[in-house]
C-alpha cells in the first residue's frame, strides 16, 4: 500500500540555530480496535503507532501514538536547522509496515 | 368534572414514573461518569515513577467545547531552553473519560528546539485532559484541561 504522506517544511532554506516547522499529514484509519462490525465482532487494532523524524541522519522528534490518535493522523513539531540534509519521517503500523516520507533542509 | 378527576391522578402516576425513570437514568449516569475513569492516574505514576509533578511551565491548548470528539486539535508547548544541558525529553498526554487513557507521547531531543508540537485527537466523551512533562534532570510538570464533547470521538 502505497500511501504518500504529506509534509510541509515553513522554510526550505534555513541559517544555522533557526527553528524549522514540520507539518505532515498521513492517510490512514487509524482503527482503535474498539468498535464492532455488523455481526458484533470487535475490528481488531490497526493503527499507526510510532513516527520519527531524523535531519541529516539525527533523530530531533519522535511521537508514540495510541488509538486516540484521530484517523489520518496529523502531527506538527520543530526542529532546530544544523546541518543540511534530508529530513525523513517515517511512520510505524501495528502489522509493521512503515510509510516514509522526506523533504530536504538546506542549512547556511 | 368526574373525567377531570380520573385524569388528574393518572396523569400524576405518568409524572411520578417519569421522575422516577429520570432519577434513576440520573444516577446511572453518575455510575457511569464515575466508573469511566480509566487508569490515567496508574499511568502517570509509572511515566513519573511516583514524583509528584509540579503544575506549570505546559501549555496544552484544546478547544474548551469539541463539537467534534473524532478529531480535537491540540497543541503542547513547555516552556524550556532546549539545550544539551536544559531539555524537555518527554511529554506524556493521558485523557481520564476514554476507553483507554493512553493519548500520545512525544519525544524530543536538544535538536528538536522547542518541545512543541501538535496533532489531533479522539475523545470520547467531556473528560479532562492531562499532559506530564519531563526534563533531562528527572523533574516532572503537569498541566490538565476539561474539553467538553458534544460528539464522542470513538465511532460506536
Amino acid at each position: 500500500m502505497a500511501v504518500k504522506p504529506r509534509i510541509k517544511l515553513d522554510k526550505k532554506e534555513a541559517k544555522k540555530g533557526d527553528l524549522v516547522e514540520v507539518k505532515a499529514l498521513v492517510s490512514h484509519i487509524m482503527e482503535t480496535g474498539q468498535r464492532k462490525d455488523a455481526n458484533g465482532n470487535l475490528i481488531p487494532r490497526k493503527i499507526l503507532n510510532k513516527f520519527v523524524c531524523t535531519v541529516a541522519g539525527k533523530q530531533v522528534f519522535e511521537a508514540d501514538f495510541e488509538a486516540a490518535i484521530s484517523a489520518n493522523p496529523y502531527i506538527q513539531f520543530k526542529f532546530r536547522a544544523e546541518t543540511s540534509g534530508p529530513v525523513v519521517l517515517t511512520w510505524t503500523d501495528d502489522d509493521g509496515s512503515t510509510i516514509v516520507g522526506e523533504e530536504t533542509i538546506s542549512v547556511s | 368534572m368526574r373525567e377531570g378527576d380520573d385524569m388528574t391522578p393518572k396523569l400524576n402516576r405518568r409524572q411520578a414514573l417519569a421522575l422516577g425513570v429520570g432519577a434513576v437514568g440520573a444516577s446511572m449516569f453518575g455510575i457511569g461518569d464515575a466508573l469511566a475513569k480509566n487508569d490515567a492516574e496508574d499511568v502517570i505514576g509509572q511515566f513519573t515513577g511516583g514524583k509528584t509533578p509540579i503544575e506549570g511551565k505546559i501549555t496544552l491548548d484544546l478547544p474548551e467545547i469539541a463539537e467534534n470528539g473524532n478529531t480535537v486539535p491540540m497543541t503542547i508547548a513547555v516552556e524550556s531552553p532546549m539545550t544539551e544541558q536544559s531539555h524537555i525529553t518527554d511529554v506524556l498526554v493521558v485523557a481520564n473519560g476514554n476507553p483507554r487513557s493512553g493519548v500520545v507521547r512525544f519525544r524530543f531531543t536538544p535538536a528538536s528546539g522547542a518541545a512543541e508540537a501538535n496533532t489531533r485527537i479522539r475523545l470520547a466523551t467531556t473528560q479532562d485532559v492531562i499532559a506530564v512533562a519531563k526534563t533531562n534532570d528527572g523533574a516532572f510538570f503537569r498541566t490538565s484541561k476539561q474539553v467538553k464533547v458534544t460528539i464522542g470521538g470513538c465511532g460506536g
